[in-house]
């Protein structure tokens, strides 16, 4: 029978190797069920979070080969077989042990961000063409493999001052939502840090669910932050709205 | 026990969060209570994530005659009437506003010509009532309750798995648990605990459910003493991928035949006509899945055996459109094009009606202080459950059990915890670091899974349920001796160890349950009992634990009223 060779990181906060594995090959696998094989056959305690395997819960993220990757949607046909597979945790998030990692710096993410709120005396009527742009963005199962690859994270670690493009990628969902009645646009701008994203969409190549992260939720948010911050004849207007009014 | 562990202290704790569990979260912090919700996964991603179908609501957004009463009678039927009718009424009732107030919290469904929320036909529905977006309504129903919920401010504890429930006399006070992480010990006091840990479906070999669904919350509340009722009733969801090997058992949504989907032998038979020409492939699903087996086990099964679902003749945009998840998962894990191709489909273990038993109204299961909602409950789905009814069923019962969790925290004094069953609770959990040797709990758990399959699947009969105790048995003592390496830093194998005895406590009930019951109704099919027993149509079997053994006795299927009854005037 096939065999592939994976070479699986072990370890934890302090550090690690790779070690590697002789997998057999089965018809259609990916690369979770190699994982799977290891913790059976070889490595029962092998670190690996999983869930749904089949591409919905977004809990088996990882770097196969250094390209973030869900594990379950990873076909090992589709990887060179002539040498090792390897398989590592995130880079940008603390490893805990193994493939696991610590991804709880994006709950606390989450929890600053205002929640849906409807215009009052709204009436709960929308059109599909209304709801089309916000449900793209609701597909998101937060995998945080585009807050994995966002060099601005995972290289420039400015974890404090920018939320990364799963958190625009929310706030564009509720923005965009034809009832909600805020506007997150300073919080966008100031907390999330958006000005640091340069248009690299790293992030929209690594989507499992074919968000187009960048160019539908990004740079809308741009424009807004723009719109409202940066243009001369909004300020202009405000300053004399400001003086004239009561 | 010499090392230190955290305490946290709630009015109610939740153990669960999916679409129950948060709803209840939502609804306990609505009533001022201080609620903990405790979860094996990450945060947003409980099984509710697999759910594609959609909610059962009787809107009428789409079929202007749908009302809760033709709601109520189809769920009776599907459930062969052995469900609580109470709970069937109240369901029918309330899905409705539940599914309004996900919108009012910001869900997106699809939307109809009129700018109303869209719904679908579905299998045993008489009128369009699945409200849905695509085919990932679960996604949208745990994203909405996990937002309500963070912004209303509940402390949720992640990736912490609960081994035991603590008691007070006869009460509930608290439950004691492990950190999946470091594999510390943490306790938790409440007044109110509600299980929304879902169903079962890993103790099967080919299963829909994702890898937390080992019964854990009903083999909690079982060992402390609760009613778990229906256990016999395991839904074998007709179409789940047969091909490859790695994704045997993964849901195709019902979707594909409410979309338009239909089933056909090797032959090119839509054979459906043979078992219920009626609804044909919207029949359901007990029917189906027995159809497609029959189907296969009489030579006219595909290559990998199983039937052809086939939607190709539909516009390739529409598909993609309204089934996009389908569209990817065939197109990815198994290289079929579903605009063009047929799917290769077949059985998979994918929903357990029966579960803990408890009070239609409260969701107050049969300890006080313990509640139960969503599949980890029992009663409204009797002996089959229809498609759509699971998502409306976590919202309603949700809600309620949150509500009278809440309530009784309120009038209850704050329990005691008995530092003997922590110790218990912790010595059970060390245990298998300090054994020398012993089988590795992956196999096991693989012998286990292969014997529920053929022992306790879709057919069913006494040779091999009797079988299947005794090999339970042997499995309980296997585990009892499994070996655990490594250290206790998230540690699966040791994780497992542990909801191994999960799992067989729940497939005993499950057997038990299945031998005692000698007929065939709903999901439940006995080779050797092929027809409805009068007898049996009135009676729902109820497992409790008493001291080492687990004892079965039936119940009287709670009586509708007059005015209910009515309703199935006609039915033949």
């Amino acid at each position: 029978m096939a065999e592939a060779i994976l070479a699986v990181f072990r370890g934890n906060h302090a550090g690690g190797k790779e070690v590697e594995y002789r997998v057999p090959i089965a018809p259609g696998m990916v690369v979770l069920d190699a994982l799977h094989y290891i913790q059976g056959h070889l490595a029962p305690d092998l670190a690996v979070r999983w869930n749904c395997k089949a591409g919905r819960c977004g809990s088996c993220s990882a770097e196969v080969n250094g390209r973030p990757r869900l594990t379950c949607k990873t076909r090992m046909d589709s990887l060179a077989q002539d040498k090792p597979i390897t398989v590592s945790p995130m880079k940008t998030f603390p490893v805990i042990k193994d493939l696991v990692t610590d991804v709880s710096w994006n709950y606390q993410v989450n929890k600053k961000i205002p929640a849906f709120s409807p215009r009052p005396g709204v009436e709960w009527k929308m059109f599909q063409a209304d709801v089309d742009r916000a449900q793209e963005f609701r597909k998101c199962i937060e995998c945080f493999l585009c807050q994995d690859v966002c060099h601005v994270l995972r290289d420039h670690q400015k974890q404090e001052q920018y939320a990364g493009p799963r958190f625009f990628v929310r706030v564009a969902g509720l923005e965009m939502h034809p009832l909600d009645g805020l506007s997150r646009t300073k919080g966008v701008k100031e907390r999330m840090g958006i000005g640091f994203c340069n248009i690299t969409k790293c992030c929209s190549e690594v989507c499992p669910e074919g968000i187009r992260i960048t160019d539908n939720a990004i740079i809308p948010l741009k424009e807004r932050v723009v719109d409202e911050f940066y243009d001369p004849l909004v300020w202009i207007a405000r300053k004399i709205g400001k003086s004239g009014g009561s | 026990m010499n090392e230190k562990y955290e305490t946290h202290e709630h009015d109610v704790l939740i153990i669960g969060a999916g679409g129950a569990g948060l709803r209840a979260a939502v609804e306990a912090l609505n009533q001022g209570a201080s609620v903990g919700v405790v979860c094996k996964s990450l945060l947003g991603k409980a099984h509710t994530v697999m759910a594609e179908g959609g909610i059962a609501a009787a809107m009428a957004n789409v079929d202007a005659a749908d009302n809760w009463r033709t709601h109520f009678g189809d769920t009776m039927r599907g459930g062969k009437f052995l469900n609580n009718w109470r709970m069937a009424q109240l369901h029918a009732q309330e899905a409705p506003d539940r599914v309004r107030e996900l919108e009012q919290w910001g869900a997106l469904f699809d939307r109809t010509e009129s700018g109303q929320i869209m719904q679908r036909a579905f299998g045993g529905h008489t009128f369009k009532r699945l409200c849905h977006v695509g085919d990932r309504t679960g996604l949208e129903i745990i994203r909405t309750l996990q937002d309500r919920g963070v912004s209303m401010g509940i402390d949720v504890y992640m990736e912490c798995t609960v081994t035991r429930l603590l008691k007070d006399g006869d009460r509930i006070a608290g439950a004691f648990a492990y950190w999946r992480e470091q594999g510390r010990f943490v306790v938790f006091k409440a007044k109110s605990i509600i299980i929304a840990t879902g169903g079962i479906g890993k103790a099967w070999k080919i299963t829909s459910n994702s890898w937390e669904y080992t019964g854990d919350g009903m083999a909690l509340a079982y060992e402390a003493g609760a009613e778990l009722t229906d256990m016999e009733f395991v839904q074998f969801h007709p179409t789940g991928m047969v091909w490859p090997p790695g994704v045997q058992g993964i849901l195709v949504t019902e979707a594909v035949r409410g979309e338009g989907g239909v089933l056909r032998n090797r032959l090119g038979e839509r054979f459906m006509e043979k078992y219920d020409p009626k609804k044909m492939e919207l029949s359901t699903r007990d029917v189906v899945a027995r159809s497609i087996y029959t189907e296969v086990r009489e030579g006219r099964g595909t290559e990998h055996g199983g039937a052809y679902l086939d939607i190709s003749h539909k516009p390739a945009e529409y598909v993609k459109r309204k089934l996009p998840g389908m569209y990817h998962q065939f197109k990815e894990l198994a290289d079929v094009d579903i605009t063009k191709q047929p799917m290769e489909v077949g059985p998979t273990c994918h929903y357990v009606m029966g579960g803990i038993r408890v009070d239609a109204q409260s969701a107050q299961a049969s300890i006080p202080g313990l509640f139960a909602a969503g599949e980890a409950a029992a009663g409204l789905h009797g002996a089959n459950r229809l498609g759509g009814n699971s998502l409306s069923d976590l919202l309603v019962f949700g809600r309620r059990a949150g509500e009278a969790a809440a309530a009784h925290a309120k009038k209850t004094t704050a329990p005691s915890l008995d530092a003997a069953q922590i110790e218990d609770a912790a010595r059970e959990m060390l245990e298998p670091f300090e054994r020398g040797d012993g089988e590795s709990p992956y196999e096991i758990h693989r012998e286990l899974q292969d014997a529920l399959q053929n022992l306790v699947g879709i057919y069913r009969n006494e040779d091999d349920l009797k079988r299947a105790v005794t090999e339970i048995e042997h499995f309980r003592e296997r585990v009892a001796r499994a070996r655990v390496e490594g250290s206790r830093l998230f540690n699966p194998g040791w994780h497992l160890a542990r909801d191994l005895k999960s799992m067989l406590t729940v497939a005993q009930c499950v057997t038990l349950s299945a031998l005692a019951r000698k007929e065939s109704r709903g999901a439940h099919s006995r080779i050797d009992f092929p027809n409805y027993d009068a007898e049996w149509g009135r009676k729902n079997n109820v497992v409790v634990r008493d001291g080492e053994r687990m004892v079965l006795r039936q119940v009287p299927v709670p009586e509708m009223p007059q005015e209910l009854k009515q309703l199935f005037a006609d039915d033949k």
